[in-house]
């Protein structure tokens, strides 16, 4: 496993995990390593935001905390930001969202 | 890993019921607000010494307050208790009286219509206390467990952090209690929307699974009546996505153990393990709020055995609780510098990268120990003692919710 000292940006909160958290801000150019593997951050990323913490499939499970979170809509490449453009809820559960937003996929 | 080789020899208050506290305190319980007074005035006369205020305000019965105020005045850190009766009002004073006196613990009902008034009531009171502390200084101590402790989470005073720092540590203190068998109880399910199936899939029976989801769903339901909208998906300017990762920040509290039991106010652990509190009150909403504050969760998880809550708080929550000592673990780094002598234990350190959660999370579990030992919490060394307590209804929990 790797320390956790090597990164200087990016939390890993549980060992399950396929995300890393950002806690210091990310600017598009800031180099860090991940898994022992340089990476470079194609854009800026906000304190508390996630970033891949390696290649993730589409349809592949997100683990935050090592807990899933949801999963890919898109092929997600190690280091890049995940939000709502490529991760969605796998939760279906209609009694806690208004009818509009029933089924959210 | 933490070794319990080196845990330190911990020596509890043994009850008549085979459980036994980690404290001992004399608590003086107001009936209803009308005797609120005069029994704050008896805890005041008693500054630095074990005395704690808790009370109930209402004048109408109501059964769960019944059972809560019983569960805290026989709970294993209570070593007897002072009760407050104006006279009038509809708290069963007698049969409360009767069920501490059954375990042994020294009790006194001071009515104050009876009595002749506030002066003498308290006068009356104050040399009660006076006895009952020297009584319970000869009840017999017996070495503690860690597998005999049982340890309530909350969080409160929340903030971006507490999801990511505070909590996941919290989460792996329980684990290794679990793993020393304690019982571990963990709650909040109106902030778990989402999660019912992740949840299930950890329960020991596929019984108790059902229980554990039908639990979250009574939930939001019920905040929902409560015109509650804190379900909704949102706050992905925070870098939140969905609603599961919204509700694992509460949840990831509860670590990777297994869940071995559902359980409701009032409900003691008998085996080690991690329990989900059900704290929402069934059927129609009658009462209002679930719980109208931390307190009144930290009430709930006391009333359960718990000897020590874990809380954990990012903007910075300051509170204590009567009865159990309340450790607290701050989140975010900069609340911590701000607000250090009311915290414990500094989680920000994981956001500085300056800590791992596990280290956190070993912390957070020797902190527990201490606290057990008899070292005072920062809560609890400051004179922190909230207690609240309000109107609920419940429906006893079913065969399935406790398997084992």
């Amino acid at each position: 496993m790797q320390a956790e000292g090597q990164l200087r940006k990016l939390l890993r909160i549980h060992r399950d995990d396929n995300v890393l958290i950002v806690v210091s801000p990310v600017r598009a150019g800031d180099r860090d390593l991940m898994d022992g593997r340089e990476i470079v951050f194609t854009q800026n990323i906000a304190i508390g935001h996630k970033v891949a913490a390696r290649d993730i499939k589409t349809g592949e499970k997100v683990y935050k905390c090592g807990v899933p979170i949801g999963s890919a809509k898109e092929p997600i490449p190690a280091g890049a930001h995940m939000h709502l453009h490529n991760l969605k809820s796998d939760y279906i559960a209609t009694y806690t969202l208004d009818k509009d937003h029933v089924f959210v996929k | 890993m933490f070794s319990s080789n080196n845990s330190p020899k911990l020596q509890g208050f043994l009850r008549s019921d085979g459980r036994k506290g980690i404290r001992n305190c004399i608590v003086v319980a107001y009936l209803v607000e009308c005797a609120h007074h005069v029994a704050r005035e008896i805890v005041d006369s008693f500054k630095g010494q074990p005395v704690h205020l808790i009370g109930f305000g209402g004048c109408y019965p109501n059964a769960y307050a019944d059972r809560m105020m019983t569960k805290l005045c026989t709970h294993p850190n209570v070593g007897g208790a002072l009760l407050l009766s104006l006279g009038c009002e509809s708290f069963n004073r007698h049969r409360l009286a009767e069920e501490i006196a059954k375990t042994g613990r020294p009790v006194s009902t001071v009515v104050i219509q009876q009595t002749g008034g506030t002066r003498k009531s308290i006068d009356g009171g104050a040399a009660w206390v006076e006895q009952a502390l020297k009584q319970i200084a000869e009840v017999p101590r017996a070495p503690l467990g860690v597998d005999e402790l049982v340890v309530g989470t909350v969080c409160g005073g929340s903030d971006a952090t507490s999801g990511i720092s505070a909590n996941p540590a919290v989460g792996r203190a329980f684990d290794m209690l679990v793993k020393q068998g304690a019982s571990t109880i963990f709650e909040e399910t109106g902030e778990m929307i989402g999660l019912e199936d992740v949840m299930s899939a950890r329960a020991v029976t596929p019984e108790l699974g059902h229980e554990l989801k039908a639990s979250v769903e009574k939930a939001a339901y019920y905040y929902k009546q409560m015109g509650h909208a804190s379900f909704a998906p949102g706050n992905a300017e925070g870098g939140l996505t969905t609603i599961e990762e919204k509700s694992i920040g509460a949840y990831c509290k509860s670590g990777d153990s297994p869940i071995s039991g559902l359980i409701k106010p009032g409900d003691v652990p008998r085996n080690g393990g991690l329990y989900l509190l059900d704290v929402v009150p069934d059927g129609e909403p009658k009462f209002g709020f679930p719980n109208i504050n931390d307190n009144a969760e930290i009430a709930e998880l006391i009333a359960c055995g718990s000897h020590v809550i874990l809380f954990t708080t990012g903007r910075g929550s300051v509170v204590g609780s009567a009865i159990s000592p309340v450790i607290k673990i701050c989140a975010n780094p900069e609340t911590y510098e701000r607000m250090s002598d009311d915290m414990d234990v500094n989680a920000g350190k994981i956001l500085r990268l300056e800590a791992s959660v596990d280290e956190v999370g070993e912390e957070i579990y020797k902190k527990v120990l201490e606290v057990a030992s008899g070292t005072q919490s920062c809560s609890e060394s400051l004179g922190h003692q909230e207690f609240v307590l309000t109107y609920k209804s419940f429906e006893p929990i079913g065969p399935a919710c406790l398997p084992m």
